[in-house]
């Protein structure tokens, strides 16, 4: 099992520097620098920080400073936010955006299987037709549209809740954004625990325990381990996307976590700021599809990695 | 003897579908006495298992059951599942046909045998651990208490139906209900299971309702036996009657649905179409996550075999014994070490773009009339498309012509071109199959197991056609299956497998009446044992 996980991770290092050149070199490409603004530098003002920050040297050598930077863990200087280094802006919003999508992760599995196991066990009827609706209502609706709306009820007209804001985490302030976070990921949750649980419930190891006189309680929770196989491959992307946080639900609530960091980095060419975010989110995905695998295993004793 | 135990009155069981109302079951009444082993048989379709999940209250929910159940003088229709469920699993047990998905992957053996005990006697799992180890012991499970942390998939076949036999036992029932318990199972394991239940009947006097469509096993273990078409009982008795004096037509069908008669022998000096020296065929295991392990199967084991022109040899052998491998390998579908010759010409070196011509003239028939037709095609394009391939140049009309040809050969209607495969019967797709395969004129037909999925009425009557087709057109066979009855009723020389190796090989008569082997007699006791007719024949 050590051996899988080393095994894994060592794997995962070509990956991993496959996405770090591509992205490297991409954002390279896109026409600009971090230091074009709308009213240009005077030229040897330019000259002065593009040797300062090296950018001056051959592309090659600036690839390569990076990668000796980026194994000392080095993830270098934010070119826009000139006091600080990428790694302390990370430092700084990344427990947020974890803090933030990881609630919504935990309340999009929680009430997203429930759901889909209702409806599942009613299908056809009226209360999976319900549940279905609303989930459907939740993967379409967008969360620019939805997260307005929502302040607009429980901020504004309620006054229930803080439109915005982080408040050091406070608990009235993660309401909306998780909420609103996990709505499109309960959806999807709901209808994929409801198809899978759909199909077990039909199986023959199904009508076994029927046979057998079981407590339809206990015929539900067995099925439902093994409907959830499906759900849990699907949580690997899903977490690591939640969790390097959401641009959207950042933006809009003020949210001081990454995701913003992403975009403003792209579009201010920010280029250290956007390779650190690339190797964050990287990281997650790896980490999470390796965790995914490894809940395989506990889950489906045919799974074995030894 | 008090009255029945199990009581079915007027029993009708309807479904409803998209296709509207579908009346499975059609009025039928059963009686089953304690202690008895009763046998419902019929072909798929005859709603013989629908009558016993009504019993058990485990229809589909589209169906429902009207009528009667009574069970010891308790009505069972209508019951909620939970009123219900002091009978299912405590007085009332059923096993079914399909013991590699009846038990559930995710939870070991311990775990699902226990279950039982635990829900209905309120044992706590410690309590019921000792009770589950005397129920495998029971069952015949060697080392049972190994196998208690076992899950499903690291048994074997039989295995999981005795452990399904355990569990259906744990609360000792008055009724146990068989759902072909033994059809996915080898003839050898077959034979011991059936020998089990009959042990346990006798132990433990419990009742038993087989539900099956091979007469062989009602012969073999029942004691009256209902015979059901179309969702009605056609005739009922004693089972020595019924065999003996069958009263009606279905009945008399399916007593001689035994494919007959042999196989005219190819005539002699013919000349050799196809040979194979020495094949072998080896399977790597990726094993270990770094290293690779040099764990390999030997799947087919050094295997010669010749066949010459309008000859047919069957190859015989439980599953896992590489019979379906060497079929393969004959044909270059898969890679094989030794030789293979066709006509004389070595096929070891020939590339795949090489070989694309002859392909023309070896074809393939295939087990599962369901999945080896493409359910996008009609009927017209999957029997034509060998033709696209291998006679381009035909035009559309000359291709349609080749079609209805072939489809009429194999006694299928010209207007099912434009149909689409699921349309069709279990025997008419294996039709559709066989005219796929005829179209392109070949001289070789690989059979693999083309009759195994079939009722034996319509096993009987492809059987028929296969031979009238190799006696037409000179067609050599080589014919794969683990069915023995049809084996003898098609091929000129047997070849018998286990493990990779032939076991023996040699005339069909000599080998079923003079077999040298162990192996080979053992594989005939298990399964002629319960061919009805020869239980028939010896039967006055």
């Amino acid at each position: 099992m050590l051996r899988y996980v080393l095994r894994r991770l060592l794997g995962a290092l070509p990956t991993l520097l496959v996405i770090v050149t591509v992205a490297f070199f991409l954002i390279r490409v896109a026409p600009g620098g971090p230091f074009n603004l709308e009213r240009p530098l005077p030229p040897q003002i330019m000259e002065n920080l593009l040797a300062y920050y090296q950018l001056d040297q051959p592309l090659w050598r600036q690839y390569f400073n990076y990668i000796g930077g980026l194994l000392t863990g080095d993830l270098g200087p934010s070119y826009v936010y000139r006091d600080f280094t990428v790694d302390q802006l990370l430092r700084q919003g990344l427990p947020v955006s974890i803090q933030l999508g990881g609630t919504a992760l935990l309340l999009a599995i929680g009430v997203g299987t429930a759901l889909g196991t209702f409806a599942a066990l009613r299908q056809n009827r009226a209360g999976d037709v319900g549940v279905m609706t609303v989930a459907m209502v939740g993967i379409t609706i967008p969360n620019f549209v939805m997260a307005p709306v929502l302040t607009l009820i429980f901020a504004i007209w309620l006054g229930w809740l803080p439109a915005g804001g982080w408040g050091e985490g406070a608990l009235i302030n993660k309401l909306l954004p998780v909420f609103t976070l996990a709505l499109p990921q309960i959806a999807v949750i709901a209808r994929l625990t409801r198809g899978s649980m759909i199909e077990v419930l039909r199986a023959d190891h199904v009508r076994t325990a029927r046979a057998n006189g079981l407590p339809p309680r206990v015929v539900t929770l067995r099925a439902l381990r093994g409907a959830l196989l499906p759900v849990v491959s699907y949580l690997g992307p899903a977490a690591a996307a939640l969790l390097t946080g959401s641009v959207v639900i950042e933006t809009i609530f003020g949210i001081p976590g990454i995701g913003r960091y992403f975009v403003q980095g792209a579009l201010n060419r920010d280029y250290t700021l956007v390779m650190g975010t690339v190797v964050t989110i990287a990281l997650f995905i790896v980490v999470f599809n390796l965790l995914v695998d490894l809940l395989y295993a506990v889950l489906d004793p045919k799974v074995r990695y030894d | 003897m008090t009255g029945p135990i199990l009581e079915v009155h007027d029993l009708h069981v309807r479904f409803q579908t998209p296709d509207g109302e579908v009346h499975a079951v059609r009025g039928v009444d059963l009686e089953v006495a304690k202690g008895e082993t009763i046998a419902v048989v019929g072909e798929s379709g005859s709603g013989k298992s629908q009558i016993m999940l009504s019993v058990m209250g485990l229809l589909a929910s589209n169906g429902r059951a009207t009528g009667s159940v009574r069970f010891d003088g308790n009505e069972l229709i209508g019951l909620s599942p939970k009123a219900l469920n002091r009978y299912r699993g405590v007085r009332l047990a059923m096993i079914f046909q399909e013991p590699m998905t009846s038990l559930d992957p995710l939870q070991r053996i311990e775990t699902q045998i226990g279950d039982p005990l635990v829900f209905h006697q309120g044992m706590s799992r410690a309590a019921a651990r000792t009770r589950v180890l005397e129920l495998l012991e029971l069952v015949g499970i060697p080392r049972a208490k190994d196998r208690l942390t076992a899950y499903p998939h690291e048994l074997s076949g039989g295995q999981r139906q005795r452990v399904m036999i355990a569990m259906a036992l744990a609360n000792r029932p008055d009724v146990l209900i068989a759902d072909e318990p033994t059809t996915a199972l080898d003839v050898t394991i077959q034979a011991q299971i059936l020998q089990l239940l009959r042990d346990l009947q006798q132990r433990l006097g419990m009742a038993i309702v087989f539900i099956t469509h091979d007469l062989g096993i009602v012969r073999h273990v029942a004691d009256r036996v209902y015979v059901m078409q179309g969702g009605e009982v056609r005739e009922h008795g004693r089972v020595r009657e019924i065999f003996e004096h069958p009263r009606h037509a279905y009945t008399k069908l399916l007593l001689s649905a035994e494919p007959e008669g042999t196989k005219r022998p190819p005539p002699p000096g013919a000349p050799m179409l196809l040979e194979a020296k020495q094949v072998e065929v080896v399977f790597e295991l990726p094993k270990g996550l770094l290293g690779r392990s040099k764990e390999a199967i030997r799947a087919v084991d050094d295997v010669s075999l010749s066949l010459r022109e309008g000859q047919t040899v069957g190859v015989v052998g439980e599953s896992g014994s590489g019979k379906s491998t060497l079929g393969r390998a004959m044909l270059r579908l898969l890679p094989a070490a030794g030789r293979i010759a066709y006509l004389g010409r070595d096929l070891t070196d020939l590339d795949q773009e090489t070989l694309r011509p002859l392909r023309r003239e070896l074809q393939v028939v295939f087990q599962d009339p369901f999945g080896s037709l493409s359910p996008r095609l009609t009927v017209g394009e999957i029997v034509g498309e060998g033709l696209r391939v291998h006679e381009a140049a035909l035009g559309a009309a000359e291709r349609d012509r080749r079609v209805v040809e072939a489809l009429n050969e194999v006694q299928l209607e010209p207007r099912f071109m434009r149909r689409f495969p699921h349309e069709f019967s279990g025997g008419q797709r294996q039709r559709i199959a066989i005219a796929r395969a005829l179209v392109l004129r070949p001289r070789f037909v690989l059979l693999d197991e083309p009759t195994s999925a079939l009722d034996r009425t319509i096993q009987k009557q492809i059987v028929e056609l296969l031979r009238a087709l190799q006696q037409q057109h000179k067609l050599t066979y080589l014919f794969i299956s683990h069915d023995l009855a049809v084996v003898r009723a098609m091929a000129d020389t047997v070849m018998v497998m286990q493990n990779g190796k032939v076991v023996e090989q040699g005339p069909t008569q000599r080998i079923f009446e003079e077999p040298q082997e162990d192996y080979t007699r053992a594989l005939l006791a298990a399964a002629l044992d319960l061919i009805p007719v020869n239980a028939a024949a010896t039967a006055s």
